[in-house]
């Protein structure tokens, strides 16, 4: 049996192999753009698995660290750490910030990892170069997308950092490259105020007669000191015992330490649902209009290809075939188009789209799968026009 | 013959067609989740580490002397500025006396005073004992009556009390006296050893309450680090080992140095130990105190041991290991880690042993189930 879609692709494959690869272009931007909706959640996911966290114990009725500020004291792991089911548990900042080196600088997230042990909640789980921190101050381990490399000299706040490691997607949920640095290097990039803040703050408490009474000299110093000490983390990283339930054990650490604490599901939810809501929503909504264009626009490529054989399919009409083999033959050119199309969205997509998408763009396979389907289903539903302007045509017009 | 232009067509469409499809799988098995695992391995080699550890601290004086008045007063004047060299001994200000020297004239008048009320005891007890000795004779020759006899001895009696009363009183008044000119000499402020001037914390004419530090002496030869390690992090820190010291105003600069003690008592606070650090040969010129310092200590090299890198250790649950290849495969192998230095390297003490191979980098996180390849470097690493 002769194939008629595939006789009459032959007869001008260079315009439908093109037409295909136009199309193509469209499907690959439909594809990342729904790769960059799963790359902003990945984002967000991928930061709760760098911590390496099961818990995370933040200040009272607040939503940190990650999507709201938090701080709690320093030493309130410790009563922590004391819990029936607690394994492990570490302190952590997290500011983001612009790192300076040399003249330019990016915008990261610093998260202060508190000393230990490869392997302690927070800090990277994995590296792709150099090596952990071991200095307890003026180290970091920086993320491959933030462009330091190894031995290079950051400056956070007053301080300056060699980069010891390299990671690879540690970033925080809006995207930012990740710096791991010392816990109480954080604190101070944190909470210290600059050199003029203090001279400032000085000189305010100095005029303050309240505090620099001359019948108590010491009076002064201990206020100054008491302004410039910080004992503060932004949360508490937990790891639960093997056998205990995360529940129950974030339950008794909010009943009998009075701080709210969140499992994992709680801040992907958090992360997710609040902290990139708006954005996702609008990339979204980006993937529907998309979507609804391509439709659109496959629906008049078919038709106009239809269109342009009307009168071949008069003659075909004409010489009394049947109109489930012209229907057949416009469906089955429809649905190689979209399939072509699809390669080359895919090919495009991945190879070219995503690795120069400044944001990450996740392809998920099953993504893919769902797109071959949406793409093969809206290339029938747009055939159904030309299908239909197909059997209207009249075989008289072969001959008029 | 008739075929061949379609054939030649078909053929074209094929060339466009086969490569695309070719892409097509190459990107779905190259990207996403079924693509293999970038990561580079190294080798489990044994060798020595020299553990070091590292702690921040300040340049301190070990002897820092303060200098005030002990009870309130003003400054009269102040004889040294910051930085001066002075000599245990030397005047450096003085107090203003305000009513010192009137009440020293006024005990020394007081003091003439008891002098004269002593002369008079003395005088009325030597008038007393003539007169007992008078009447005992008159007594004797029965011309007086015994009455009078007792009220002349009680007289005497009277007159020596007194005495003895104006001899106490002027010793008092000469004992505050002395303590005016105590006090007067008190309102110096000298120095209690050799050192410099490093702070003047008051000008003359102000007022100061007993205690307060007018001017602070720091020993130079005194100088040293007050340094503190991450308590997590400091075993083997011990006295006598020694230690490299960098100035932050200095950081080119390598000081060498020793641990002259551990503190006994650690910071609770901030979960650090305290030691004392101090040059060998003392800087010159000499770091501001307070200047923050970077103290490198060098612990005693270790026997020969199987060393990884720390990028290599990862945790699963409550156990840490690492990803050794075995038969192209992969597996989590529990290890325990002994020392590690500041080089990143770390002995394990079991788990893998001498030319195991273990994944050192990877692209992503790894699982048992995880394709892998092994490069040299991970893409996107630069050289």
């Amino acid at each position: 049996m002769i194939s008629l879609a595939g006789r009459d692709i032959l007869q001008a494959w260079g315009k439908f192999v093109f037409t295909g690869v136009g199309l193509g272009l469209l499907i690959g931007v439909t594809l990342s753009m729904a790769g960059i909706y799963r790359g902003m959640i990945d984002d967000a996911k991928v930061l709760l698995d760098n911590s390496s966290a099961d818990l995370w114990v933040v200040q009272k009725d607040t939503l940190g660290p990650y999507a709201e500020p938090s701080s709690i004291y320093q030493d309130t792991w410790r009563g922590i750490r004391g819990m029936p089911g607690v394994a492990r548990t570490a302190n952590v900042t997290y500011l983001t910030m612009q790192v300076r080196q040399g003249e330019r600088d990016v915008r990261a997230m610093i998260a202060g990892i508190t000393a230990g042990e490869p392997g302690t909640p927070g800090w990277p789980p994995y590296l792709v170069a150099g090596r952990q921190i071991t200095r307890s101050h003026y180290e970091a381990v920086a993320d491959i997308a933030s462009g330091f490399e190894l031995g290079d000299r950051l400056q956070i706040r007053r301080n300056h950092y060699t980069v010891v490691g390299l990671t690879r997607r540690m970033v925080s949920s809006g995207g930012d490259p990740m710096i791991f640095i010392p816990l109480k290097d954080a604190q101070e990039a944190q909470f210290l105020k600059d050199n003029d803040a203090i001279l400032q703050s000085r000189r305010r408490t100095e005029a303050n007669p309240a505090f620099n009474k001359p019948g108590s000299p010491d009076l002064l110093g201990a206020v100054i000191d008491s302004q410039t000490t910080n004992t503060y983390v932004n949360a508490v990283l937990v790891q639960i015992e093997d056998g205990y339930s995360h529940d129950d054990v974030a339950e008794s650490i909010r009943r009998w330490k009075r701080l709210t604490v969140y499992t994992r599901a709680q801040m992907e939810e958090i992360l997710v649902g609040k902290l990139i809501a708006t954005s996702a929503k609008q990339i979204g909504m980006f993937l529907v209009i998309l979507s609804m264009v391509s439709a659109a626009i496959v629906a008049f490529i078919i038709y106009t290809l239809t269109l342009g054989k009307i009168r071949e399919i008069a003659v075909l009409k004409l010489i009394g075939t049947r109109n489930r083999t012209i229907a057949g033959m416009i469906l089955q050119q429809a649905i190689a188009l979209g399939v072509i199309g699809f390669v080359v969205g895919k090919i495009v997509a991945t190879l070219f789209m995503a690795p120069i998408f400044p944001k990450y763009v996740l392809l998920e396979p099953l993504d893919s799968i769902f797109g071959f389907i949406a793409v093969v289903l809206i290339c029938v539903l747009s055939s159904v026009i030309a299908i239909y302007a197909a059997l209207k045509v009249d075989p008289a017009e072969a001959i008029g | 013959m008739k075929h061949l232009p379609i054939q030649g067509r078909t053929l074209a469409l094929l060339v466009v067609i086969v490569p695309l499809l070719a892409l097509f799988v190459y990107v779905g098995l190259r990207s996403g989740p079924l693509a293999p695992v970038a990561i580079t391995v190294m080798t489990v080699e044994s060798r020595a580490i020299t553990p070091a550890l590292f702690g921040i601290g300040t340049v301190e004086a070990r002897y820092t002397y303060k200098i005030g008045p002990t009870f309130a007063g003003r400054v009269k004047n102040l004889e040294v500025h910051v930085g001066d060299q002075v000599t245990a001994g030397q005047v450096l200000g003085e107090m203003d006396p305000v009513d010192l020297d009137d009440r020293l004239r006024s005990q020394q008048a007081a003091f003439r005073g008891a002098q004269a009320a002593l002369r008079e005891a003395q005088t009325r007890q030597t008038y007393a004992q003539t007169q007992v000795g008078r009447y005992k004779r008159l007594f004797a020759a029965g011309s007086t009556s015994d009455e009078t006899l007792n009220t002349k001895q009680q007289e005497l009696a009277i007159a020596a009390a007194s005495l003895s009363a104006a001899h106490e009183n002027l010793a008092r008044i000469r004992s505050d006296q002395e303590a005016l000119v105590t006090q007067q000499k008190n309102l110096q402020l000298i120095a209690p050893h050799d050192g410099v001037v490093a702070s003047r914390d008051t000008e003359p004419g102000t007022t100061v309450v007993a205690g307060q530090a007018v001017l602070e002496l720091i020993d130079p030869e005194s100088v040293w680090v007050n340094v503190r390690f991450d308590q997590i992090s400091a075993a083997g820190l011990a006295k006598d080992l020694p230690a490299r010291i960098v100035l932050r105003s200095r950081s080119g600069q390598t000081l060498s140095g020793g641990v002259l003690r551990v503190e006994l008592k650690a910071d609770a606070v901030t979960e650090e130990m305290l030691a004392k650090v101090i040059f060998d040969e003392l800087p010159q010129p000499l770091p501001p105190l307070g200047e923050l310092a970077e103290v490198t200590v060098d612990l005693p090299a270790l026997p020969f041991a199987p060393t990884i890198s720390n990028a290599a250790i990862r945790r699963d649950g409550n156990s840490v290991g690492v990803w050794q290849i075995v038969d192209e495969e992969l597996r989590l192998t529990p290890v325990t880690l002994g020392v590690t230095d500041l080089d990143g390297s770390v002995q394990v003490r079991n788990g893998i042993k001498e030319g195991d191979q273990i994944v050192l980098y990877s692209e992503q996180a790894l699982t048992s189930r995880s394709r892998i390849e092994v490069v040299e470097r991970i893409p996107g690493v630069s050289k």
